[in-house]
């Protein structure tokens, strides 16, 4: 199977489904001329003209709002929010128009939308180029959450993204826009909702999902050769969340540490947990743990910004606790 | 001149409107219905002039305030009646209840319950027509208190530069809320704000049916040929409270008692007797095909079933 980076599969994505269906079109900020800021889109203005690939001014509540107005009267927008912060400016048409519309509206109309966004820290982003906003928006019923952590998950999901007839926010990593993996050359399209086991383990399970993933998988190799055989379950899908992947792992290992990449307060870490010990209490040999960053906005310097997220090391410690509790 | 028959239209209309209206905050007041009530008593001829200048598979972003921008685009006024009362019947079968009555066949779609909502629906709802190919317009109405929000004028700007069929109706009803428009809107006149964007406006009297008429078949005629955006303030004229139950301590009742002076209604049926196409006997008739076609939906929305429990997560998501 050829490799490809993350942002390839993404923007083969695209392609393909702009090819197969004329009423998809991307709309955001330098997504046109200046090919994306972090290239997603190249070439696709090129090959689908101004009109389907849509260079718009700087005006994110518009920019979302009109996706969901389009969305509702026959086409298919897939838009481009820069940054994952960015979508506090335009939270009344995610939070509420996209995600609502459709219900309180007797199901008269469908919101076939995507809103991909660059999310997460990159050294020195700082606190509003860094966040995942991920939980604020997991609270709103009526719209789908997807972040990806592998080029392979990163196209069948957005392909599914483009296809399916509800709005789905699209989270793409900043640090995984040129990791590589392998990705086949047929067609294929991943479901959303559904998690998928990264590693395989007996001891404990460790739950993340986007950058997460590959901290957990890190951490994991290192509690293997301390014989600790960690499981690593990737939810892929925030929102609907596959919480009978996270039990039946629970179920196996009985031990569970959440990694979120955001502050811990307020977050889907906590919601995992709280699912686990309604519906899990008996599968648990120890309290859940979680993994997450401080509570504080992301600070610019360096050696504050390490310290505030959560690395390998912390994720490592979290799992000997409770494997020894 | 307008066509005598559809000028007779335009003054059914509006008494079909004005009585909705009435018993809608009669059966507020009854607690017959739950959800809040605002009113567009008085303001009659901004929305129905306006509705008459579109075509039916045309787009439509009402309002919160009143009924007849909904009706006047060709919902029955029994399902208007059932959406009021939260019913199974209603266009949203009891999950928007009087907020929200839509029809997608119809093109109404639907309103945004946070004000400045309906610029960016209607931006998209352009870009849409423009995509496929449509000869459709998006016609969107707000008050002048809206025209405050951000999204305005990121939509303003976005329709103007990518030639959007968007019509832009202000219905300058003198309050947002509470709040007098003066003390609210630093630019006087709101048509002034699209010129900013190169979109062409105009302010006409919103209590004169025909003149809003024909201002906003200008502005659809405009939008409709590919030229893009155009703009209609309305100036009329709130004459209940921003909703039933306002207490109303922020003007005087000789300020609401001169606008009431100006009822639309009133003074088309002047207009059109003086024409000699409107009489006390045909006049009559309107009034009362009006209040049985208004007593026959509240029976509707009566006899109708509340939704199912069963049904609260429908809905939710399309399959």
């Amino acid at each position: 199977m050829p490799e490809i980076t993350f942002v390839q599969a993404l923007r083969d994505a695209l392609y393909e489904e702009m090819r197969g269906d004329d009423k998809i079109f991307i709309m955001g900020e330098d997504v046109g001329l200046g090919e994306g800021a972090f290239g997603v889109t190249r070439g696709l203005m090129r090959e689908f003209g101004s009109e389907r690939v849509k260079d718009a001014p700087i005006s994110e509540a518009a920019i979302v709002g009109a996706g969901v107005g389009a969305a509702m009267t026959g086409t298919r927008p897939v838009v481009e929010i820069m940054f994952g912060d960015f979508l506090s400016v335009a939270f009344d048409e995610v939070y509420n128009k996209a995600a609502k519309w459709r219900y309180g509206h007797g199901g008269q109309f469908r919101i076939p939308m995507v809103i991909r966004s660059a999310f997460g820290h990159r050294a020195g982003n700082s606190m509003e180029h860094s966040q995942c906003p991920e939980a604020v928006f997991m609270h709103s019923p009526g719209i789908k959450i997807v972040a990806p952590s592998t080029p392979y998950d990163a196209k069948g999901l957005l392909k599914s993204a483009i296809r399916d007839d509800n709005p789905v926010l699209f989270f793409e990593h900043k640090q995984l826009y040129r990791i590589k993996g392998e990705v086949p050359e047929e067609e294929y399209t991943l479901p959303i909702g559904v998690a998928d086991v990264k590693r395989k383990g007996t001891d404990v399970t460790i739950v993340a999902w986007s950058l997460m993933v590959h901290k957990a998988l890190e951490a994991a190799d290192v509690l293997a050769g301390e014989g600790i055989n960690a499981e690593v379950v990737d939810l892929r899908t925030i929102a609907p969340l596959d919480k009978e992947a996270v039990l039946n792992s629970v179920a196996s290992t009985h031990r569970l540490v959440i990694v979120e990449e955001p502050n811990k307060t307020g977050g889907v870490g906590g919601e995992i947990a709280a699912i686990v010990a309604e519906e899990g209490f008996e599968l648990l040999d120890a309290p859940i743990m979680r993994v997450a960053s401080l509570d504080v906005p992301i600070p610019y310097s360096r050696v504050l910004e390490e310290y505030v997220l959560p690395s390998v090391e912390r994720i490592i410690d979290a799992v000997k606790t409770i494997c020894t509790y | 001149m307008l066509d005598p028959e559809f000028r007779l239209r335009l003054y059914r209309d509006m008494v079909r409107m004005r009585l909705l209206d009435e018993k809608v905050v009669e059966l507020k007041l009854a607690g017959k219905i739950t959800g809040g009530v605002h009113s567009a008593i008085g303001e009659e001829a901004t929305f129905i002039g306006a509705c008459a200048a579109l075509r039916k598979d045309d787009y439509m972003l009402p309002t919160h305030r009143g009924l007849g921008h909904v009706m006047a685009k060709g919902i029955p006024m029994t399902k208007i009646m059932a959406d009021c009362y939260g019913k199974v019947t209603g266009t949203n079968k009891g999950k928007g209840g009087i907020i929200r009555i839509c029809d997608r066949e119809l093109g109404v779609l639907g309103i945004s319950g946070t004000l400045g909502g309906v610029f960016v629906i209607a931006t998209g709802a352009g870009l849409s027509i423009k995509l496929l190919g449509e000869d459709k317009v998006c016609l969107a109405f707000f008050g002048d208190g809206t025209s405050n929000r951000g999204t305005f004028h990121e939509s303003l700007n976005m329709c103007a530069l990518w030639k959007l069929p968007v019509v832009l109706v202000c219905n300058n009803n003198e309050y947002g809320m509470y709040t007098h428009v003066s003390r609210a809107v630093a630019t006087g006149d709101i048509s002034r704000r699209p010129y900013a964007y190169g979109i062409p406006s105009q302010t006409v009297d919103g209590n004169d049916v025909e003149a809003v008429y024909l201002a906003v078949s200008e502005a659809v005629q405009h939008a409709r040929s590919g030229e893009g955006p155009y703009f209609v303030e309305a100036k009329t004229y709130r004459w209940r409270g921003h909703h039933e139950g306002d207490p109303g301590v922020y003007r005087t009742r000789e300020e609401i008692d001169q606008w009431m002076e100006k009822c639309p209604i009133r003074r088309m049926k002047e207009r059109l007797m003086n024409d000699g196409i409107l009489n006390q006997e045909n006049d009559e008739e309107i009034w009362n095909s009006a209040r049985k076609e208004v007593e026959g939906a509240v029976e509707f929305a009566e006899m109708s079933e509340f939704p199912s429990i069963d049904t609260v997560y429908e809905d939710l998501w399309a399959e």
